[in-house]
């Protein structure tokens, strides 16, 4: 189970205290806005439409029970009740109080929790594949990878201030659920001819305004040279990284205008002078120390086995939401977060305290954040199934969509956000509602909705993918097919002109009724795009306009 | 109009006599651009003093039942998150709802009604 070593807990209690000053000071005027807005930021506070936002990081995606209550409880204290799980495995308040900020940097600090580098020109908290530990096809858990790599660059000084932000991300398995290659640096962990396990690097993904897929860098870098490997990747970026142009100023854009061979070339002869130093080597030693914080649960010796329930929804709810564990006799469910109508990753006080006292009864330590706006019990037991969905059932936790079409990947949008240009969750609550009788029949299909070209809500890696952009103040929505964050990763095309707000969810639905049609046995809606193309897709998709215009 | 965030609440006001006002209706409506430059600077002041963050003039039309901004965005600071007819400040009183834009609500996303369920979101 992960813990925060000594020096961590210090390095957070002084953090805390530090911040509160700052606040003191921005409050009695003595910081301008200015001044003050880098030292929010450090902190994980923004300043939205309606109020500020406080982003707090999950490491990994991994709560224990406590943690959980303890966001209940300052969601219910400082807050109007809620939060939201974002799309980085990060949790956000909507509402927090500038000066009560300090109180719940505090209280998160007692559980082991903090906001920092959840925001600025830094390398920013660590992702993991949500099914760490517990997957099938895991080689090995990758949270102690991306553990020490949190633990090398929380507050390095060469990076805390790089060209623009960086985001790393690290899976286990040969199955990408971390999407990888959409991350400025991703670590895939594989084994190589000789059995040894090691690490398959990838650098230049990203979304935003100009979508790129990373590239394999290296496709084995040894366990002791992880470090110093990235740290090379760090360098090169953090020397030659575009600081004159923001639109420009990502690893994405240097790593597709240097090219592989240049890029390679460049980081292999930082990672040489490196290793001549040796600072960076990961003794092996300190590798074990760090992956027994990542133990897993003492297993019972359990066999395989269907459970049931007299609640037919628990069938349906076990096909769509459990998936294999790697261990016999137990399973991983993800508890939906897209509860048909509702808002996409929001969860209340009282949901967050009864999963605390889910994970409690059931003997789970632990719950995980997925960057799919859901949240994952890893370690199931496959008899406690039935119960375990009863239990949700009643806090409205047990939607049975985990993979469908109204598993909607949603950013804030318009409705919080000061970025963004558009509504997202108001699109992705229509198509869900159109949709939700019919999910089960349509199959996998992921529709990924982001308010602005900023794209947290992941929509050039949707299968189907909606952008909300601002036409002289009117909402408009394009419409882009194709895309994937899974191992056969893809950038979706966009279709056409936008559709109006009135207009999106239609269009999206006559799309998927399209698929229905052209579908062959076992395709999903990707792997009929793949084959037929935009033409079918886009010939029905403007069908109401072409009406309106006659 | 001229609007700004509260330093410390983040809350949405609006200019208004020298002033802030947290209600859209109080705002103060610019017909000359000289008139609304001349607010801004007035409230540049504020912000120097830490009153309020990030002072800006934003546009908005005159409807049969009063005044609207011309952008979405202007009109979710206005009322709260369109998705939540029970945050922000629509959800303050149901006048406030009413006197503020009424299309929106009836249009868009209901008021939820008894919402004592508290696992549901």
């Amino acid at each position: 189970m992960y813990r925060y070593d000594e020096f961590d807990a210090a390095l957070v209690r002084e953090r805390v205290e530090q911040f509160r000053f700052q606040v003191e000071r921005r409050l009695n005027g003595e910081l301008s806005e200015d001044q003050f807005k880098p030292l929010r930021l450090m902190n994980g506070l923004y300043l939205q439409l309606h109020a500020y936002m406080l982003r707090i990081a999950i490491p990994y995606g991994t709560l224990r029970s406590e943690q959980l209550r303890m966001l209940a409880h300052i969601a219910r204290t400082y807050d109007k009740g809620y939060g939201h799980f974002t799309t980085r495995q990060n949790f956000q308040l909507n509402w927090p109080k500038l000066k009560d900020v300090p109180d719940i940097l505090a209280e998160l600090a007692k559980v082991e929790m903090h906001a920092i580098q959840t925001s600025g020109n830094c390398i920013r908290n660590v992702t993991a594949d949500h099914f760490a530990g517990a997957a099938a096809d895991e080689i090995e858990d990758p949270r102690s990878a991306a553990e020490l790599i949190r633990q090398w660059s929380s507050l390095h000084p060469e990076f805390s201030f790089l060209p623009r932000k960086f985001k790393i991300a690290v899976a286990g398995s040969p199955h990408d659920r971390a999407a990888l290659r959409f991350h400025d640096a991703a670590v895939q962990i594989v084994r190589n001819g000789a059995g040894e396990t090691g690490y398959r690097v990838y650098v230049g993904g990203g979304m935003g305004r100009t979508p790129y897929l990373g590239y394999m860098l290296a496709d084995f870098v040894a366990r002791a040279d992880l470090l110093a490997f990235l740290e090379a990747v760090l360098r090169v970026y953090n020397e030659n990284g575009r600081r004159d142009s923001l639109y420009k100023s990502r690893i994405k854009v240097l790593a597709h205008t240097l090219g592989e061979q240049e890029m390679r070339r460049l980081v292999l002869r930082e990672f040489a002078e490196i290793k001549q130093t040796g600072t960076l080597d990961v003794a092996e030693a300190e590798r074990k120390r760090i992956a027994a914080y990542f133990a897993p649960p003492a297993f019972e010796p359990l066999a395989d086995e269907t459970p049931s329930s007299a609640d037919p929804e628990f069938v349906v709810w076990r096909k769509t939401n459990t998936h294999r564990h790697r261990m016999p006799g137990y399973a991983i469910a993800t508890i939906s977060l897209k509860l048909v109508g509702g808002v996409p990753g929001d969860c209340s006080h009282a949901q967050l305290d009864a999963l605390a006292d889910l994970l409690d009864d059931f003997g789970l330590k632990e719950i995980r954040a997925s960057h799919e706006q859901n949240l994952v019990l890893p370690h199931a037991r496959q008899a406690d199934l039935p119960a375990i969905h009863a239990r949700l059932k009643a806090t409205h936790l047990a939607t049975p969509n985990a993979g469908l079409v109204t598993d909607i990947i949603c950013c804030p949008g318009l409705d919080y956000c000061d970025l963004a240009n558009a509504r997202s969750i108001p699109v992705a609550q229509e198509i869900a509602e159109r949709l939700a009788g019919r999910q089960h029949e349509i199959g996998e299909l992921k529709i990924k909705i982001s308010g602005c070209i900023n794209a947290c809500g992941h929509h050039h890696a949707g299968h189907i993918g909606v952008l909300g952009v601002d036409k002289k103040g009117i909402e408009f929505y394009q419409l882009q097919l194709g895309g994937s964050a899974a191992a056969d990763a893809s950038i979706g095309e966009i279709m056409g002109p936008g559709f109006g707000k009135h207009e999106i969810a239609g269009a999206v639905e006559r799309v998927i009724d399209a698929y229905l049609r052209l579908r062959r046995d076992g395709e999903r809606f990707l792997d009929t795009y793949r084959r037929v193309g935009m033409e079918p897709f886009k010939n029905v998709a403007y069908l109401e306009q072409l009406h309106a215009a006659h | 109009m001229l609007t700004a965030n509260r330093l410390g609440d983040g809350e949405v006001v609006y200019w208004r006599a020298g002033g802030w006002s947290e209600t859209f209706s109080d705002g103060e409506v610019f017909d000359r651009e000289l008139e609304a430059q001349a607010a801004l600077a007035a409230a540049q002041h504020f912000a120097a003093r830490n009153a309020v963050v990030n002072p800006y003039l934003f546009d908005v039309r005159r409807e049969t039942d009063g005044i609207r901004p011309v952008k979405e965005r202007e009109v979710i600071r206005a009322l709260g998150p369109s998705v939540r007819g029970d945050l922000g400040k629509q959800a303050r009183s149901a006048t406030a709802r009413q006197s503020e834009f009424g299309k929106r609500n009836s249009e868009d996303q209901p008021v939820p009604e008894g919402t004592d369920d508290d696992y549901r979101i």
